[in-house]
């Protein structure tokens, strides 16, 4: 199978600030490939570059075939996106903004209406497509943004944190609408997203990029495999001393005791289990109750780039900051 | 020939958005509408007296109407112009920017677009000018509709090309009144070059507003000081020369 996107060594620098630094990935054909970071990470910067709508400070990228910056006309009828921010004239009626979009991308006059009618069936918004874009809702606009980006059939989709600020139902609907695409139309979704878990579901392949770098790549299941640490909780009479016990023993790598209970980061936790009950037998500490948690993409996040996905404030902010971008452009 | 095509159509639908955008906001028709309204009904009908004997050689409504479509025409075409910070400002810009479509195409549609919306209140002015008794019975109305036209399409891209360097809307507020004030009193909108002070006179031969009012002057009331060829030819080398500098901003922004 191609590559939809081959990226080498792409940097862009703002001044000092080295936003995206020598970033090489490759994206199958029909692929969900998630770029995951925390806030600052460079993701946006990224996906500017390969919609071309950044030039590279160095290095080179192909998307769906074309050089970014030798073939950008090229790479921007191929490709369809949703930036973070939003992005639709509020003042247009919904069918208005995909009319306008249809016409931009060279979409013939005759095809217009009905690519309209389906592209708003996709992702439910039949209904209102002549109302105006500032009666929407926040879970509303972003869905006309999929089908905005989705009218000209584009190969290659870019979604920049296409769920931020929805409620949770809203974000299912959108992960559905993804999943469906690729399915039916083979399309190559590039995304970023703060919510794992989300990801963890619905990417094929995942890049953890920090601070400018890609530090880890992979199928989630991969990953969390190589990490290969599963959380195991025990809850005991006296961990103390059943945290002596076990250190040592292979595949124990982390021992800690917190409150009644000893916390143990194991490899393979499974199979280690059977003899760590045993020494704790041996050591006369009984166990009360045992707990595994396979590793998550919360751990990965957490290994590379040292940070909790969960500990950042910023999702908070930032659909604090979309709502309040919304109200302020209700007039 | 069928990305020439695309592009005419892109422009097409570019324009038409200012179209639905301004049909759809009437404070802004108001707001633009009110002063010029004002300047017409205050100088016009309060100064006709004063004025009367005169160089002017007709009233002084006459006199000011077509200085007051002029300045119309140049606050509306501007202000449309500065739909792209808005755009900036709300991300509509970003959408239009990735589109496959050259710059220049949309520097053209929003020109277009814009300069259409003007002259649609420019000829709302005239018709409130001729309620207050101003004598406009152009020679030839497909020339003047012509004329208003290529003027806003000037100040459109002029407003395009300020626009595009400017990160907020407060920026732009500054530049303009630091440009529309000054073009408009320096104009001769308000009151014949003849009888100006030199330096004034000279300053005002460098405004290309000064060459729209005398154009429009010769069109509407069929009465001008300067020469209507010259007059067309500034404008036309305005209109130029700010559509270009549109274009040549507008492609810069953001790559
Ligand atoms: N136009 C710009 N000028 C200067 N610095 C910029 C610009 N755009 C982004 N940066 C900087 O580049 C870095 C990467 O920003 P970017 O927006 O790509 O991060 P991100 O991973 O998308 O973050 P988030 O999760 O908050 O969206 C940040 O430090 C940011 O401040
Ligand atoms: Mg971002």
């Amino acid at each position: 199978m191609g590559y939809a996107i081959e990226a080498r060594c792409l940097t862009k620098k703002f001044g000092d600030l080295t936003a995206v630094d020598s970033v090489s990935l490759s994206v199958r054909e029909g692929e969900i490939f998630g770029l995951l970071g925390p806030n600052g990470a460079g993701k946006t910067t990224l996906i500017s570059m390969l919609v071309t709508m950044r030039k590279p400070t160095s290095g080179s990228a192909t998307v769906a075939g074309f050089d970014v910056v030798k073939n950008p006309g090229d790479v921007r009828r191929s490709i369809g996106i949703v930036f973070q921010d939003p992005s639709l004239d509020e003042e247009l009626t919904a069918s208005e903004n995909l009319e306008l979009h249809a016409a931009m991308y060279g979409i013939p006059g005759q095809q217009r209406e009905a690519r309209i009618k389906e592209v708003a069936k996709m992702v439910e918004l039949s209904g209102r497509l002549s109302d105006q874009v500032k009666t929407f809702s926040g879970g509303m606009r972003r869905r006309l943004e999929i089908a905005r980006g989705l009218m000209h059939f584009p190969k290659v989709l870019f979604l920049d944190e296409p769920t931020l600020g929805l409620d949770p139902q809203t974000r299912a609907h959108i992960w559905d609408y993804v999943r469906k695409l690729r399915e039916k139309n083979g399309i190559t979704v590039v995304l970023t997203t703060h919510y794992l878990d989300e990801a963890d579901l619905v990417c094929d392949r995942i890049a953890i990029i920090d601070q400018g770098k890609i530090v880890a790549q992979g199928k989630p299941a991969e990953l969390k495999g190589k990490l290969s640490a599963d959380r195991v909780t025990i809850h005991c009479r006296f961990p103390a001393r059943l945290k002596r016990a076990v250190w040592g023993q292979d595949g124990i790598l982390k021992a800690d005791v917190a409150g009644g209970r000893l916390e143990l980061r194991v490899s393979d936790a499974g199979r280690k289990m059977p003899a760590i009950v045993s020494i704790a037998n041996k050591a006369k500490v009984a166990i009360r109750s045992l707990e595994i948690r396979k590793a998550s993409l919360d751990d990965v996040f957490l290994h590379y780039t040292g940070r909790s996905m969960r500990d950042e404030p910023a999702s908070a902010k930032d659909s604090l900051r979309i709502r309040r971008r919304a109200w302020g452009r209700g007039r | 020939m069928k990305t020439e095509n695309h592009e005419l159509v892109a422009a097409y639908f570019i324009w038409k958005r200012e179209i639905i955008r301004f049909l759809r906001s009437k404070s802004r028709i108001a707001g633009s509408l009110g002063m010029p309204l004002f300047f017409l009904a205050i100088f016009g009908m309060g100064l006709e007296g004063a004025l009367r004997s005169s160089s002017l050689g007709g009233s002084y409504l006459d006199f000011i109407t077509p200085g007051i479509l002029a300045m119309v025409l140049m606050t509306a075409s501007v202000f449309s112009g500065a739909i792209v910070i808005m755009d900036r400002q709300f991300g509509f810009l970003k959408e239009t920017l990735v589109a496959p479509v050259r710059r220049s195409s949309i520097v053209i549609g929003k020109s277009l677009g814009g300069a259409t919306t003007a002259v649609f209140q420019g000829l709302l002015i005239l018709f409130f000018a001729a309620i207050l008794g101003a004598g406009v019975h152009p020679s030839s109305w497909l020339m003047l509709l012509l004329l208003m036209f290529l003027i806003s399409a000037s100040f459109v891209s002029f407003g395009i090309a300020v626009a595009s360097v400017m990160e907020d809307m407060h920026g732009f507020q500054l530049v303009m009144n630091f440009f529309i004030m000054p073009l408009f009193f320096l104009s001769g909108a308000l009151f014949p070059l003849s009888s100006a002070p030199e330096p004034i006179r000279i300053a005002s031969y460098l405004d290309p507003l000064t060459y729209a009012v005398e154009a429009l002057r010769h069109l509407a009331i069929g009465k001008s000081s300067m020469g209507f060829g010259l007059c067309l030819a500034v404008i036309a080398a305005f209109f130029l020369l700010s559509t270009s500098a549109a274009i040549h901003l507008f492609e810069r922004i953001e790559s």
